[in-house]
């Protein structure tokens, strides 16, 4: 049994006839065609898969494609779409947030919906803010520092 | 020459904390890993392992499995045995009887851990493979299991191997100075035991590749998620039988490593198995839960060690047994890790007359070990460091001055050590003073007496380094077994425009050489960073390299880059002769600019040189086109990377939470090419080491069965239980290094699980606790101090 579905993924709608069980990441890796979005774990720990949904940043690994019927997704490929870099992409890159950048798309995300619900966070709330999320390379250090000059530029994603 | 073309201004890009090349095709989700690459006809293969950690197989039945919807095949050992050959062991140790037992990509009669490849199913979609896979039947006969390195080697532990009588893989030993005598005449002896636990790498990329074989010319390109490309290679052909000129291995964008993608595991030669007898492009990624089982791991020493000393806190010997666990199998590097680079760094930065350490390799039914951050000089430092705090408790001495009164002084070129090394430069003395200033050591001690009047508990840790990296000269790799050589290659080529393409054989996974290596370039020949490309990865059209670990890219990569820069420069001397009519001894170079002694106005920039050696028009008799030059650098030494890390924490007896509340790490890599590049590395190490003290274990039950199987259950630090680093270096450059660096990479995490356990254990002083096992978990120092809240 398959489901019919509509996603609309960085402003371009996505029909397509799903299995039940597939998981909104491989829905936008598999059948959208949009690898940005990376799986590091099977236990929605490490958050590389971290996308909008409805504005709303999710783990796309807890979310069933059939359940975004009908919704909007930004992932990473729609955060620039013109070519030009968003505050927030921009001050990761200023504040070397990034080394091997696996991580860095989920964490985009996660920044964006922290910055969201609280423009001017603070080091210790950026930190757990951004808890969710796993980055081996940077110590998180670099991350905390790009996240508070994209909040003093009024910057989100 | 009517056509020029404008030089831009270069400035001194060496040692400039420039934004990364790499990061807009990162940041944009542009970048492509392993795991990104779908080819036509795609096929996906998942693998199944053993359940158990030691067991014969004594049937497998994929006759369902074959007939589930969507597969194309299922294999076992028993089809890809006649194709693939054992996994070949590459770090052969000498005088230590060492025996590699076969290694199957996939187990055939015998599972010796948990996730020991057992059959693979290929199909048209990844979930079909894994829905078969529940459709094999496998028939074992569970054997007993065996975890704890030390315990193997007991009468009447499990036998993983015939070969191998005891579970010892090697014995190795190394040994310098009188230490019989050393011991007699100590007035003080410390001893210890160390469990350095095992670990998981835990890059957050998982293993995986793409193989496509092409039958009609027997050619195989894999696309692998590896630090070392060309080493795939050459593995590879052994394993696969596929000539080397026939295989191209691709490492795209690769999603960290810390070690865990050096060596050649199953699921790679599964993968190019499926490929070539299918015909059919197949992939492999990992799970994170597979990627616990069948990726390396790392560390797991069982140490027992003794120091000693006089009573004035001069140290007189180090004399160690190390059982340290290999897993099931010997891993690629394995062998060389608890030895040829722990061993041999065990005086660290003090001077220390006499060691002797026994080194046992073990088999255990586990996971096999390799290298992880640091490997082997995390688990020399910590050693070291513990015993001289236990010593300074000992002869009720301050740390600093224990240390003090050991460290080897400032040194510029050369040092012997009593392990036979020759360290390249040092000051020791410098790095620490630099830390103690900064940290303000002496009222940090008042503030921790103070709060301890009032019930509360700061911990002070102190903990030096030298390391070992920028491996290596390969006569030495020669000498201590290593499967090949350690040696570094670059193409640096101009285009008539100007601009540059660098083709270089190490291949960066998070490090940010496309930056550096630019750097440098940029630097030497005034072009722009901008105008230079680095290319690597791709063994079809870059140079042979060894790979990027043990802190070897910038310090080996580098160098050779340099020198190939500097042909560049060169050629380009005898060609600005030639154009500007000057004798070439009169021809200087500032800036990008070739000029005419005492006539600057008579120049002609690089990138002049560089279109007119491309067309070729005017060349002096006998230049060859073209302004390209290659070069093979072979270091004349290691490097030797030091510096001093303090950790201040505080611990609540009560219910055994440790809060780091500073941490300072002065770092000594000789010259920075890219400081932002450098601090990051510190950060991200310093927090791995941090993890190793504090929360991180892979746990195994007595059955051999993997407890922290998944990230649920593995405890990777995270965002908000670190401190912020202050990060500060002393530059004292290498003496025999073209540019005067040193390595970078691994320095943090050698250095910081000491530091910060030396200052829990600090903290705990008045509780009298002499050592408690890392990780030091909460419910551990809980019952360390008896959940008192004061002594």
């Amino acid at each position: 049994m398959k489901v019919p579905i509509t996603v609309s993924v960085n402003g371009r709608a996505h029909a397509a006839e799903v299995e039940p069980r597939l998981l909104l990441v491989q829905f936008l890796r598999d059948v959208v065609g949009l690898t940005g979005t990376k799986i590091g774990c099977d236990t929605s720990q490490c958050g590389t898969c971290t996308v909008l949904l409805d504005g709303v940043a999710v783990k796309s690994c807890t979310c069933l494609a059939a359940q975004a019927d009908g919704s909007a997704v930004t992932t990473v490929e729609g955060l620039a779409a013109t070519g030009v870099l968003t505050p927030l992409q921009d001050a990761f890159w200023e504040k070397h947030g990034l080394q091997c950048g696996f991580c860095t798309p989920g964490m985009l995300f996660a920044a964006h919906e922290l910055l969201r619900t609280n423009p001017n966070p603070s080091p210790e709330q950026i930190r757990h803010g951004l808890e969710g999320n796993i980055c081996r390379c940077t110590g998180y250090q670099n991350i905390v520092r790009a996240v508070q000059a994209a909040a003093a530029a009024g910057g989100r994603a | 020459m009517s056509v020029t073309l404008t030089a831009p201004s270069p400035g001194r890009v060496f040692g400039s904390g420039i934004r990364r090349r790499e990061d807009p095709r990162l940041l944009t989700g542009t970048a492509v890993f392993t795991g990104d690459f779908t080819l036509p006809g795609q096929t996906y293969a998942a693998i199944l392992r053993s359940p158990h950690a030691h067991a014969r197989i004594r049937k497998i039945d994929t006759g369902r499995a074959k007939a589930a919807p969507g597969v194309i095949a299922v294999f076992t050992g028993a089809d890809s045995d006649a194709t693939l050959k054992p996994i070949p062991c590459a770090w052969l140790i000498p005088n230590s009887d060492l025996k590699p037992a076969p290694y199957r990509p996939m187990a055939k009669d015998t599972v010796r851990f948990v996730g020991d490849a057992v059959a693979v199913v290929v199909a048209d979609s990844a979930h079909q493979a894994y829905d078969a896979l529940e459709l094999i039947e496998v028939d074992y006969t569970p054997l007993p299991a065996v975890v704890d390195p030390q315990k193997a080697t007991e009468a009447g532990a499990p036998q993983l191997h015939a070969e191998a009588p005891g579970n010892v893989a090697f014995h190795w030993t190394v040994a310098g100075g009188d230490i019989d005598a050393a011991f007699k005449s100590a007035a003080v002896v410390i001893r210890d035991r160390i469990v350095q636990q095992r670990l998981i790498p835990t890059a957050v990329e998982t293993r995986g590749a793409v193989a496509q074989y092409v039958p009609a010319t027997g050619e195989l390109t894999l696309w692998n998620t590896t630090q070392n490309p060309h080493i795939v290679r050459f593995i590879m052909s052994v394993v696969t039988g596929v000539p080397e000129d026939r295989l191209r291995v691709v490492a795209p964008d690769v999603g960290g490593g810390f070690g865990s993608k050096i060596a050649q595991i199953q699921g790679d030669f599964i993968t190019a198995f499926c490929a070539m007898t299918l015909g059919r492009p197949v992939k492999w990624v990992e799970t994170r839960t597979e990627n616990y089982v069948s990726t390396t791991h790392g560390r797991d020493h069982v140490q027992d060690v003794e120091l000693a000393a006089t009573k004035d806190g001069r140290i007189l010997g180090l004399r160690a047994t190390v059982w340290a666990g290999m897993g099931g199998y010997l891993s690629t590097a394995a062998p060389g890790i608890p030895t040829i680079l722990h061993g041999l760094m065990l005086s660290g930065p003090y001077q220390i007359p006499a060691v002797k350490e026994d080194v046992y390799g073990v088999y255990t039914t586990t996971t096999p070990v390799e290298a992880y951050r640091g490997a082997g000089r995390p688990e020399a430092t910590f050693m070291l460091e513990r015993l001289i705090d236990l010593l300074a408790s000992e002869v009720k001495l301050d740390p600093v001055e224990v240390r003090r009164r050991n460290l080897i002084p400032a040194f510029e070129n050369g040092h012997a050590v009593v392990t036979g090394l020759s360290y390249d430069s040092g000051n020791y003395q410098g790095a620490l003073d630099k830390a103690i200033a900064h940290i303000g050591y002496e009222s940090l001690r008042k503030e921790q007496a103070a709060a301890r009047a009032k019930g509360r508990h700061l911990g002070i840790g102190i903990s030096m380094y030298v390391e070992i990296c920028g491996l290596g000269p390969s006569q030495v790799a020669g000498a201590v077994g290593f499967q090949g050589g350690l040696w570094e290659s670059a193409i640096v080529r101009f285009h008539p425009s100007g601009k540059v393409h660098v083709f270089v054989g190490i291949s960066p996974h998070g490090q940010g050489e496309e930056t550096t290596f630019a750097q440098i370039v940029a630097d030497e020949l005034g072009v722009a960073v901008t105008d230079v490309k680095v290319v690597h990865g791709d063994t079809d059209n870059t140079p042979m390299g060894w790979g990027t670990y043990g802190s070897r890219a910038t310090a080996v990569g580098g160098a050779a880059l340099a020198v190939a820069t500097r042909r560049i420069k060169d050629k380009a001397r005898l060609l600005a002769s030639h154009l500007l009519e000057a004798a070439v001894e009169d021809i200087e170079y500032a800036a990008g600019k070739f000029f005419v002694r005492g006539s600057p106005d008579k120049a002609k920039t690089i990138q002049d040189i560089a279109l007119m050696a491309n067309v070729a028009w005017n060349l002096p008799q006998g230049m060859e086109a073209g302004l390209e030059a290659s070069s093979f650098y072979d270091p004349p030494n290691f490097t030797f990377p030091f510096g001093t890390h303090i950790a201040v924490v505080e611990v609540d007896p009560e219910t055994g939470h440790i809060e780091v509340k500073r941490y300072v790490a002065v770092d000594d890599c000789g010259h920075q090419i890219n400081p932002m590049i450098v601090e990051g590395q510190v950060h991200g190490g310093v927090v791995q080491g941090i993890g190793q003290a504090l929360w991180e274990h892979c746990v195994y039950d007595q059955n051999g069965q993997l407890l922290t199987g998944s990230l649920a259950d593995y405890a990777v630090p995270r965002a908000d239980v670190l401190p912020d680093i202050e990060v500060l270096s002393t530059v004292t450059p290498s003496p025999h290094h073209p540019l005067g660096v040193k390595g970078i990479g691994e320095a943090g995490t050698i250095a910081s699980t000491a530091a910060v356990y030396n200052a829990v254990i600090d903290a705990l002083a008045p509780f009298k606790v002499r050592a408690v096992q890392m990780p030091l978990t909460p419910e551990r120092i809980w019952r360390a101090t008896g959940g008192r809240k004061g002594a």
